[in-house]
């Protein structure tokens, strides 16, 4: 077995990347959009701590998937939810973990076919490495490295806690 | 194709959609889950996504169909497919081989989708199954309606509806009203209820508008309009298909309406919150009252609407099992 990096505290990498995005949003004129599952969790988690007064978005971004002539539909493949006009709105991205940006760069592309926002921000809890895109964060209060065969994923407890888990691909 | 159902491919997923008859309740469960969130496609500033792009849908319509040409068609351009209409003479003779023929010319032009409408049953079986002896199973095909035999996504947009309507089909009581006999949407609508577990599935005609033996697919036949639909939470008119019928099965479209017609006050035996559905296009006046078509409890345009969310979630799961 190889040897188990310790896992960071999903909760208190909520609080530091709220405290990372307080100076820098406006809570009056900010919108989030939450990815599935986890970045929509942390979402609900940042809208609260920075008081945010736009009802934020989740997105299912399967339909932009780069894999899907690989791989097919997801299963379970939910409907987007944008409540608000993005046109010339200040959205912000949120995610759990930042991999490979192929998720992101799905979410950019599904983003801009409700509009055009005036700025775009990404904000994610943890970033794991192995990029294959030019993505990077705006927000990202902690990084660390993980072997490709291993996935990372945001659970939430029956009481709402969030924590990290580690899976074999 | 798989040895088993000729529809899936070998790790079991949809590979064609032919027929609901035989499908497995998880897949038709699969499909309406899917549809859920295509329907979203619609509120968007950009009504578009991009899962089928840079493929190519050929709609074969050898019969003619406004309504379903135009959902497939507007489904396919919604996942971005490049679409190319074809409506087809079908008085050419020896129609088996013009059919592999015309489907093998498309397929040389790189079709990745066939979706067939034909007045024979069997012509997208036979399409698909001519497609899979020569190598060719990457090419998907959709049944759009083959004779008599079936509709396959007018049945699941009906299920779509159903669900969206009463959530859960297992305490329904469900009735199928009219031309049974020339209905290929009836057996498709038979097959996916029986299977999605509704406990009590109606058919209410004429007998001269029954298939003999219709009962052996799991239905309580009625003969009796009022009878038949006292109690029941849905109501699935069919349309009464003239240009089929061959002798006198009726006396005429008026009388047929006295016995057989959704009025206001035959639709207030089923129950209140009941919901009327017709796959279109309606005869007003003939199976159906105007006052019923237009009312509060008629979910026939909604169909529609669905009609393209459960058929493009059918082609992106197709075009998503090569």
């Amino acid at each position: 077995m190889p040897k188990q990096p310790p896992l960071p505290d999903a909760e208190a990498l909520c609080a530091a990347l709220a405290a990372a995005m307080r100076g820098h949003v406006d809570p009056a004129a900010t919108a989030l959009v939450g990815i599935h599952t986890g970045g929509v969790w942390v979402a609900e988690r940042l809208h609260a701590a920075l008081g945010l007064k736009i009802p934020s978005g989740s997105m299912d971004v399967s339909f932009y998937r780069d894999d899907f002539n690989q791989r097919g539909l997801h299963a379970n493949t939910r409907a987007s939810h944008i409540p608000f006009d993005v046109e010339g709105a200040h959205v912000i991205i949120v995610d759990d973990v930042l991999y490979t940006g192929r998720t992101i760069r799905a979410a950019m592309n599904e983003l801009f076919d409700f509009g055009r926002p005036a700025r775009l921000d990404l904000a994610v809890l943890t970033d794991r490495g192995g990029r294959e895109l030019p993505i990077a964060p705006t927000f990202c209060p902690h990084s660390m490295s993980l072997p490709a065969s291993q996935m990372l994923a945001l659970e939430r407890a029956a009481d709402g806690g969030l924590s990290f888990r580690v899976m074999e691909k | 194709m798989g040895a088993g159902n000729p529809q899936l491919n070998k790790h079991g997923e949809l590979n064609h959609l032919l027929t609901i008859e035989g499908l497995p309740r998880d897949v038709l469960i699969r499909i309406l889950d899917t549809a859920a969130p295509f329907s979203e496609v619609a509120e968007r500033e950009v009504k578009k996504i991009p899962l089928l792009r840079g493929k190519s849908v050929f709609n074969l319509f050898f019969e003619n169909s406004t309504r379903t040409r135009t959902t497939f068609e507007i489904a396919a351009k919604r996942l971005s497919a490049d679409v190319i209409n074809l409506n087809i003479n079908t008085s050419s003779a020896n129609k088996g081989e013009t059919l592999l023929d015309t489907a093998d010319n498309l397929a040389a032009m790189h079709a990745d989708m066939f979706v067939v409408r034909h007045a024979s049953s069997g012509a997208p079986y036979l399409i698909a199954q001519h497609m899979g002896a020569t190598g060719r199973d990457h090419i998907h095909v959709v049944n759009a309606g083959d004779g008599r035999h079936a509709h396959p996504t007018q049945g699941l947009l009906d299920m779509y509806t159903i669900r969206h309507y009463k959530k859960d089909f297992s305490q329904l009581t469900v009735a199928i009203v009219g031309d049974v006999l020339h209905s290929r949407v009836a057996r498709s609508q038979i097959h996916a209820l029986t299977t999605l577990g509704v406990p009590e599935v109606r058919v209410i005609a004429p007998r001269t508008l029954l298939p003999t033996g219709i009962e052996r697919l799991g239905v309580r036949v009625f003969n009796d309009m009022r009878e038949g639909l006292r109690g029941v939470d849905v109501v699935m008119m069919l349309r009464l298909q003239n240009e089929r019928m061959q002798g006198a099965l009726l006396p005429s479209t008026q009388e047929y309406f006295k016995s057989w017609g959704l009025t206001p006050e035959k639709l207030a035996l089923a129950k209140p919150d009941a919901i009327v559905m017709h796959p279109g296009p309606m005869n007003r006046g003939v199976e159906i009252d105007s006052a019923v078509a237009d009312g509060g409890q008629a979910v026939i345009l909604p169909q529609v609407t669905f009609g393209i969310a459960v058929r493009m979630a059918v082609m992106a799961m197709l075009a998503g099992n090569s």
